[in-house]
């Protein structure tokens, strides 16, 4: 895991400046959030327990009955760094999706592509997504495959990822990073510090009436 | 970067700040909330403390887990009532406006706003589903948020964002009969990808698009998403004003539509305003088109083969074969002909009053196939009673669809309505992927209201422009 650090104030989120431990390859492009958590299991009103249900469809069959799935696999227990690749967490913008995977153990996700949506949802959860070149995604893969108990290091400041006797370079999104390395994506209290001029930005647009600011209402 | 777009207007009238990590502060003009992603959002605001920032820029409805056929409280399953209490709870005393099924005006999120005049040209609009890009119709910036974004519009009135790329599409040319905004979607998804919008926001433009009415705009941008853009928008014209007038917001108030009219002038896109880059589609070549696969831009117009896996892009292959695999359909054939179990005509993609005008023009003396189960689920109270009010829900009855309450329903299968085992169905909606309608072997296959009346008659994926010649000898 990374070594947290709390900033001191303004944002209480954690710094997230590396991620290190085991990888867990789930292969495929377009491996869509109903995927990752299918509906049925939304039907909660917290993200308790959603873990368990990650790629519950692609791990069970009809009986119950595990199907051939990484995620099912013992030599991934204890997992935090998903590698997988192209697009993935496409379709649903549920953060039921990263939340299933944070809590089934995942700290950082490793990538060809990302889903837009689905990186801002991890973002928010302070899981970085990391991406890569196709061919480098695909060698870490199969490392990973072959070495599940190795150790991966993401280093998101300096956006290389570690494994064996290989470092390749990654990509983190300019405003993720400075958000995970600095501590600053707990966009809500970041937002919050800029209460007046919110109110200002209102008050300019004129579809906005007085009475649907609060403190405005006349 | 892109100058002068709409998007770019938007963008700068709702900027509060730059925000430390690079991101925009953005101020949220109206919030859409609904039952499944709003319940964590509105538990971490009560954790710290917090009251919602905005009430009054803030509506919610219920429209994913609720029932469509029996609707007494408390409702039979029990994890949907215990959502359903949850977000009454939440909404109680806030100051937000529920539009609840005891309102008449409930119905699904990208239906009721537009329709109650909420949706309005030049807003920013969030809602916790991907499907908020619905809105851009209008010429609204819009799009879904995550749930923990949610709690940021509820705290602060406002989202963190990075402004994207703009590609204008450029649909040229006149549709042919039979084809719809659908067809259109369904196209452009196909040629660019469901990962070929990523980063961008896409401008919908051009003869065939402007000629489209409301209710096909809201189509084409609903489906934005499917294609990698969390946004896409048309520039409000006439057919935008001509709908806002008819609105809650404006049908009394006249004076209060000519007073919002020219910000709604001042944020349509420049004549000289700069692109990313531009993408031109032919629309008068564009046919019915439905998918194949297993993804939104697995797609073929209907009388085109579907696809060798050995001919598409490297890294399309592997995702093309497990989705024909699954699909059980060979390369070289056409979808037309593919045998259907179910046939289902709703979602905020296409549930709204025209889309069931036209499939009940269709369906009219004609019945639907033995084999078959359809269902029509409308997409809010409103569009119930107008459709009623028109007899269409006796042309479908008749024919033997089942008309259902207002929901998401069978789009995603949270509540009953859901395909069994390997069910094949002819869906209006919006994603096909594996497990989506509540069975994870069940089949879906995308096509436009149109054509799901005709699949339901013929019980199989059925090119519409034949049977209406037919219909015509």
């Amino acid at each position: 895991m990374s070594s947290p650090e709390f900033s001191d104030g303004e944002a209480p989120a954690e710094k997230v400046t590396e991620v290190s431990g085991t990888g867990i390859p789930v292969r495929g492009n377009d491996i869509d959030t109903d995927q990752i958590i299918p509906a049925r299991f939304m039907k909660v009103v917290t993200f308790d327990g959603l873990g368990q249900f990650s790629f519950f469809d692609q791990r069970f069959d009809d009986e119950d009955e595990e199907k051939d799935h990484p995620f099912n696999e013992e030599q991934y227990r204890g997992a935090n760094v998903l590698v997988v690749n192209q697009n993935f967490g496409c379709g649903s913008s549920r953060e039921h999706a990263p939340q299933a995977l944070m809590r089934w153990g995942i700290d950082a996700v490793v990538g060809e592509s990302f889903a837009e949506i689905f990186a801002g949802n991890c973002l928010a959860l302070g899981v970085p997504t990391v991406t890569a070149d196709q061919e480098d995604i695909e060698a870490l893969q199969d490392y990973v495959e072959a070495n599940p108990d190795a150790e991966v290091d993401i280093d998101v400041a300096a956006e290389t990822i570690a494994y064996g006797d290989t470092v390749i370079d990654a990509t983190v999104h300019d405003a993720q990073r400075k958000a995970l390395v600095e501590g600053v994506w707990d966009t809500t209290a970041l937002m919050g510090a800029n209460e007046g001029a919110v109110r200002e930005t209102a008050r300019s647009l004129p579809y906005v009436p007085a009475e649907h600011i609060p403190g405005d209402e006349a | 970067m892109s100058e002068g777009t709409l998007y770019d207007k938007v963008w700068d009238r709702h900027k509060v700040t730059r925000l430390p990590t690079g991101q925009d502060q953005l101020f949220v003009g109206l919030h859409l909330v609904h039952e499944v992603t709003s319940p964590q959002a509105f538990g971490m605001l009560k954790e710290r403390g917090q009251e919602v920032a905005f009430p009054k820029r803030t509506h919610a409805t219920v429209d994913h887990i609720v029932p469509t056929g029996n609707r007494d409280r408390p409702y039979r399953d029990e994890a949907a009532e215990s959502m359903m209490a949850e977000l009454e709870e939440n909404v109680r005393g806030s100051g937000i406006e529920f539009s609840d099924p005891d309102s008449g005006n409930q119905g699904i999120v990208h239906v009721i706003g537009p329709e109650q005049g909420l949706t309005q040209p030049g807003m920013t609009i969030v809602c916790g589903d991907s499907h908020t890009s619905t809105h851009g119709a209008f010429g609204a910036l819009a799009f879904g948020i995550g749930t923990s974004q949610i709690r940021d519009v509820l705290a602060t009135g406002c989202v963190a964002m990075e402004k994207q790329k703009v590609r204008k599409i450029e649909v040229t040319g006149e549709l042919g009969e039979g084809v719809t905004a659908k067809d259109v979607i369904l196209t452009i998804i196909g040629k660019l990808g469901t990962d070929g919008g990523v980063g961008h926001v896409y401008e919908y433009a051009g003869e065939a698009i402007e000629s489209l009415g409301m209710e096909g705009r809201m189509s084409i941008c609903n489906m934005s998403i499917e294609g990698g853009a969390r946004a896409g928008y048309v520039n409000p014209d006439e057919t935008t004003y001509e709908w806002l007038r008819e609105t809650d917001a404006f049908a009394d108030d006249p004076e209060e539509f000519e007073r919002l009219k020219p910000y709604w002038e001042s944020i349509r896109t420049d004549d000289d305003a700069e692109y990313d880059d531009v993408v031109t589609i032919d629309g008068s070549a564009i046919e019915p088109t439905v998918t194949w696969g297993t993804t939104p831009g697995q797609t073929a117009g209907i009388t085109e083969p579907i696809p060798d896996p050995d001919d598409l892009p490297e890294e399309d292959r592997d995702t093309a074969r497990r989705a024909q695999k699954h699909m059980r359909v060979e390369p070289g054939d056409t979808m037309e002909g593919y045998d259907i179990d179910v046939a289902f005509l709703g979602s905020c993609t296409n549930a709204r009053l025209k889309d069931l005008r036209e499939a009940a023009a269709f369906v009219e003396g004609r019945e639907v196939d033995d084999d078959v189960r359809a269902m029509v689920v409308p997409g809010s109270q409103r569009v119930r009673d107008a459709a009623e009010a028109e007899g269409l829900d006796e042309v479908f009855k008749e024919a033997g669809f089942d008309w259902r309450e207002p929901g998401c329903s069978m789009c995603l299968g949270m509540n009953d309505d859901q395909l069994v085992g390997d069910e094949a169905s002819a869906s209006s909606s919006n994603r096909n992927f594996v497990g989506r309608q509540g069975s994870k072997d069940g089949r879906t296959v995308l096509m436009s209201p149109i054509m799901v009346a005709a699949a339901a008659v013929t019980g199989e994926v059925t090119d519409v422009r034949e049977m209406e010649e037919v219909a015509t000898v």
